[in-house]
């Protein structure tokens, strides 16, 4: 559903405005110029793809606004994780239901491994329990905290 | 059975009976511990045991789970929870995840509030 009436209200342009807010995660706020959902599907295509890991999130790494936001956020940070591309759905009701439909699932938060939907906060806490995060990240060239750990006392 | 009162949970448990013939089904509506208001139906806990999930991975298995709900993930549930175990994993280790604490993201989310207000 194509809102151009709005787009040519709004006369901003289309960027992506990437405001490192501490040294550690970058977020994204993504500001569109017209909310075409054709558009948000194109650049969540870029997006997921922007850096290995990726999250949509409600809130920031920071300050999450949800519990199972907040769950993926602990989770990374146990292994390490402190670098990926974290979105803030709850500033923009365009991504939040955009990112919806491109993943087609239905809740935040929602996980990206190189561009790959892995899922939510659900599969990404069984990933960590059963040992396949350890593994996942190797694959994208991460070594979890976890694992050097675990080499130390040995 | 249906519940009057839980029209949702009622909703969710035949759906997920009906589409994954589960040999154990557990509906957990977990909104008061949300920031909604008492009696919602708009944030739930699923376990699902069920043959259908052997062989499958945990996002197959969730994508069958979602799809099941898809009305209801669409209209009054917020959020959900899912645990999707084959029956020999059910066996090994029968026990029922727990949520995180919230952390008010449904306060003055009108996103939540319009999915509440399809309930009155």
């Amino acid at each position: 559903m194509c809102t151009a009436g709005r787009c040519l209200r709004s006369g901003s342009a289309a960027f992506f405005l990437s405001k490192p807010v501490d040294s550690r995660v970058r977020l994204a706020s993504a500001r569109l110029l017209c909310s075409a959902s054709s558009d948000i599907q194109k650049d969540l295509g870029e997006m997921v793809k922007k850096d290995k890991v990726v999250v949509f999130m409600k809130g920031t790494p920071a300050q999450p606004m949800c519990g199972f936001s907040n769950a993926v956020v602990q989770i990374l940070r146990m292994h390490g994780v402190d670098h990926y591309g974290a979105y803030n759905v709850l500033e923009d009701q365009d991504l939040r239901q955009g990112v919806k439909d491109f993943s087609n699932w239905p809740t935040i938060p929602q996980v990206y491994f190189n561009g790959e939907f892995v899922g939510g906060c659900d599969i990404l806490l069984q990933m960590h329990q059963n040992g396949d995060l350890v593994e996942e990240l190797k694959k994208l060239g991460i070594t979890s905290a976890l694992l050097e750990a675990e080499k130390e006392s040995k | 059975m249906s519940d009057p009162c839980r029209p949702v949970e009622t909703s969710i448990r035949a759906k997920l009976t009906d589409a994954l013939q589960p040999e154990h089904l557990e509906v957990h509506n977990e909104s008061h511990m949300h920031a909604v208001p008492p009696g919602s139906e708009s944030h739930f806990r699923v376990l699902v045991v069920s043959p259908l999930f052997d062989g499958l991975s945990l996002l197959q298995r969730h994508r069958l789970v979602n799809t099941a709900l898809q009305e209801e993930l669409s209209t009054r549930v917020h959020a959900l929870a899912i645990q999707a175990k084959s029956p020999q994993q059910w066996a090994a280790d029968p026990s029922l995840g727990k949520s995180p604490g919230c952390l008010g993201g449904s306060k003055g989310d009108h996103t939540v509030q319009s999915k509440l207000q399809t309930e009155r």
